[in-house]
């Protein structure tokens, strides 16, 4: 656990020194939201309408700039053969995975806390139940990273890895992005954290499970 | 001829018996189907007698992708990831029939060819998931690297399937039906008679037989590739 | 038992590929050795092998007495490795760089910050330990790869050709600092292909060919330099011919 959040402070740290990827990723996020906000703007403008669009807007945000973000967090490693040196430090596999993950998620946390306030202002979305919204958002992000995370080392050394992240990604996360954009949608039209419980407990479900299992089964990734 | 290939050739005869019987009680054998206040149902639901037995066979299937996966990360032995990437293979193609056969029944109860129905739409999951696998295991070049990183995404994508089951429900109960209460699978009172029964039994049979003749084929298949390539081997 | 690396019969394959084929070797507590080989004699292999990277696919390997494909995390502890890759992060400080590695070798802060010291002073690059390791010079970042792969005091240092990317200058510092190394506490084993620099300071000689172990012999026993490079040369003929 140590060591993990060594390697996570390393990759933030390097992150912090030239926010390469952080750059992107909020840029990139801001692009797509006011897309869809030009997209359907007839639809933002009435405003009972705009609930049945955003909340989905706002999650394939997410997971498009996390998917960004994800499919570096191994390749960053290959660079001098890193990876190679990391796997001779005396640490479980397993530790560097719990690295990658706590700097996945704190990297989209950052991405998440400057998308959220423009959406609310691009889609003329006032944003009640701020603290429901956190929840969904950080159990949704965790799930996410955690099968990101172990499906970025996965591919990390095949040639089209950049496609293959996302191709593999997405029908795993399933079970991510409709409880994340049911909760959301509930609760930006006034619901509070006891009307979206069933999404939460599937939300801690996702997340609890594929942690253990991805922790389990990292080392076998990254052997050689 | 070797035991191995005497026994896929009685067991693909048994299957082809299989399937002739299964499609003749469907034909002959099945009553004519009547709706619940009397009047004759079209021959559309017959469809169902193939969809049920090939989405549990693809079901099987995956659960053997999942369990072989699982048993190559346990002991690094070849054949595990042979019996994978075969079972997934025909599981994909089972999965594609479930969504056809699914759809079609769908237009003919409910006039559309898709509907957001928990079980079809986690069928189409389901089958998004081992695309990629079957995409991933292309990716690699290193048979070893393959098998052991297909393997990781095996287990993983098997795990992924209850839980989107079980979202897309909750989806479903968020978005009620147009449809009342309609429900697909459940439907066509009549299966309780005998017939019924016996049609869909025998067709699961049928559709298992196919699967294990399928994989028996795929696997040799595997091992004469292997044959070939380690006469190449020691050609060099 | 005084063989702290042993590895028997081992074999190695990457497909169609058949990098090592047997090979024993067994090298004694604090011995430098040197292993010579042409291209593709599975020098690189045999080393991230002996470094747990990779595992064999026949044979067993011993290091201090531990199974290197059941104790990898006690092995990863005691070894060291300098290879072709620099193992840096170019957007860390040469400073950070080691003290990430350090932790994660599990040093104590105050001995780290010493040990970093004591090394960027080793590898004469004290003036630029703030600097980004993307800004050095290709031979500095070798020289702060030394001093990563020294940080934890490794009893074991693998070392796949040190001496790439080296000037004249940085070359002999690198042998310094390495020779300079106790011998009571370090093995060295180092790939090379300069066959003068090698003789200069190993215990011990061996070569390979084509994944096997052909020739092995103790640096007294062997004369002049130019009788290993003919050794060399026939033995890498010989085999290049059967
Ligand atoms: N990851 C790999 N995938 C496929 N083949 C490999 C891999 N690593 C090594 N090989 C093959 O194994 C053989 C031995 O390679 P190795 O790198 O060990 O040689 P070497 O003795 O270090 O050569 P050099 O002096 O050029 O560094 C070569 O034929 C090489 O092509
Ligand atoms: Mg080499």
């Amino acid at each position: 656990m140590i060591s993990g959040l060594h390697i996570a402070a390393k990759d933030l740290r390097e992150e912090m020194r030239t926010k390469q990827m952080l750059n992107s990723m909020i840029v990139f996020s801001l692009l797509v939201i006011v897309i869809f906000s030009i997209a359907f703007e007839d639809i933002i403008s009435s405003s009972n309408m705009v609930s049945m669009i955003a909340p989905g807007a706002l999650w394939i945000t997410f997971i498009f700039a996390g998917s960004l973000g994800l499919s570096r967090s191994f390749a960053a490693e290959l660079e001098n053969g890193c990876l190679e040196g990391l796997k001779l430090c005396p640490v479980e596999r397993s530790e560097i995975y719990i690295g990658k993950v706590i700097a996945g998620i704190v990297l989209m946390f950052f991405v998440e806390l400057v998308t959220v306030p423009i959406f609310s202002v691009l889609f003329n979305y006032p944003i009640d139940g701020l603290f429901s919204l956190m929840v969904i958002i950080v159990l949704g992000t965790i799930g996410f990273v955690v099968v990101g995370t172990l499906l970025s080392a996965l591919t990390v050394n095949t040639r089209t890895r950049e496609v293959l992240l996302p191709v593999l990604l997405l029908p795993l996360v399933i079970p991510v992005i409709i409880p994340s954009v049911l909760a959301t949608a509930r609760v930006l039209t006034g619901g509070g954290i006891v009307d979206v419980l069933q999404e939460i407990r599937l939300l801690v479900v996702y997340d609890v499970v594929f942690f253990i299992v991805a922790y389990l089964v990292f080392e076998h990734i990254l052997q050689d | 001829m070797s035991d191995g290939q005497r026994n896929t050739r009685i067991l693909s005869i048994v299957t082809g018996v299989a399937m002739l019987v299964a499609m003749g009680m469907l034909f002959f054998y099945l009553p004519q189907m009547k709706g619940e206040s009397g009047q004759l149902l079209d021959n559309s639901f017959n469809i169902f007698y193939f969809h049920l037995p090939i989405a549990l066979v693809a079901y099987l299937a995956f659960t053997v992708v999942f369990l072989s996966s699982a048993q190559f990360l346990r002991s690094g032995e070849h054949r595990w990831d042979v019996l994978s990437a075969s079972s997934a293979q025909i599981g994909v193609i089972f999965a594609f029939l479930v969504l056809i056969t699914g759809s079609i029944w769908a237009n003919a109860t409910w006039g559309w060819y898709w509907i957001w129905e928990p079980r079809l739409t986690t069928s189409l999951a389901l089958f998004l998931v081992y695309l990629a696998y079957l995409l991933m295991r292309q990716a690699v070049d290193e048979p070893e690297a393959r098998a052991r990183l297909s393997a990781v995404f095996g287990i993983v994508g098997f795990l992924s399937v209850p839980l989107s089951f079980l979202s897309i429900r909750l989806w479903r109960s968020a978005h009620p039906l147009m449809f009342g209460d309609a429900t697909y699978g459940g439907a066509g009172g009549g299966l309780e008679g005998t017939s019924l029964q016996l049609t869909l039994v025998m067709n699961f049979i049928a559709f298992v037989l196919l699967y294990a003749t399928l994989l028996m084929y795929r696997v040799h298949n595997e091992q004469i590739q292997e044959k070939i390539n380690t006469k190449k081997r020691s050609m060099e | 038992m005084d063989d702290i690396i042993l590895a028997s019969n081992v074999s190695r394959s990457f497909g169609n590929v058949q990098a090592l084929k047997g090979l024993d070797l067994a090298v004694r507590r604090g011995e430098f050795l040197v292993i010579l080989g042409p291209n593709g004699a599975g020098k690189t292999t045999l080393i991230k092998i002996l470094s747990t990277l990779s595992r064999p696919s026949g044979g067993s390997v011993m290091i201090d007495g531990m199974d290197a494909t059941t104790d990898a995390v006690q092995i990863r502890q005691m070894i060291g490795v300098l290879s072709h890759d620099s193992y840096l992060y170019n957007d860390l400080t040469a400073e950070e760089n080691l003290r990430f590695f350090g932790k994660m070798y599990g040093l104590a802060d105050d001995v780290l910050e010493r040990r970093i010291d004591e090394l960027l002073e080793k590898v004469e690059l004290f003036h630029r330990a703030g600097d980004r390791v993307g800004t050095l010079s290709r031979g500095m970042k070798q020289r702060l790869s030394i001093a990563r792969a020294l940080i934890h005091n490794p009893s074991i240092l693998l070392l796949d050709e040190p001496y790439t990317g080296l000037d004249q200058h940085a070359a002999q510092t690198f042998e310094k600092v390495l020779l300079e190394l106790d011998p009571s506490k370090t093995t060295r084993v180092m790939i090379s292909h300069n066959i003068e620099r090698s003789l200069r300071s190993c215990d011990r000689v061996v070569i390979m060919v084509r994944g096997k172990v052909v020739y092995d012999s103790p640096r007294s026993d062997i004369g002049s330099v130019e009788e290993l490079k003919e050794t060399y040369i026939a033995l890498v003929d010989g085999e290049r011919d059967a």
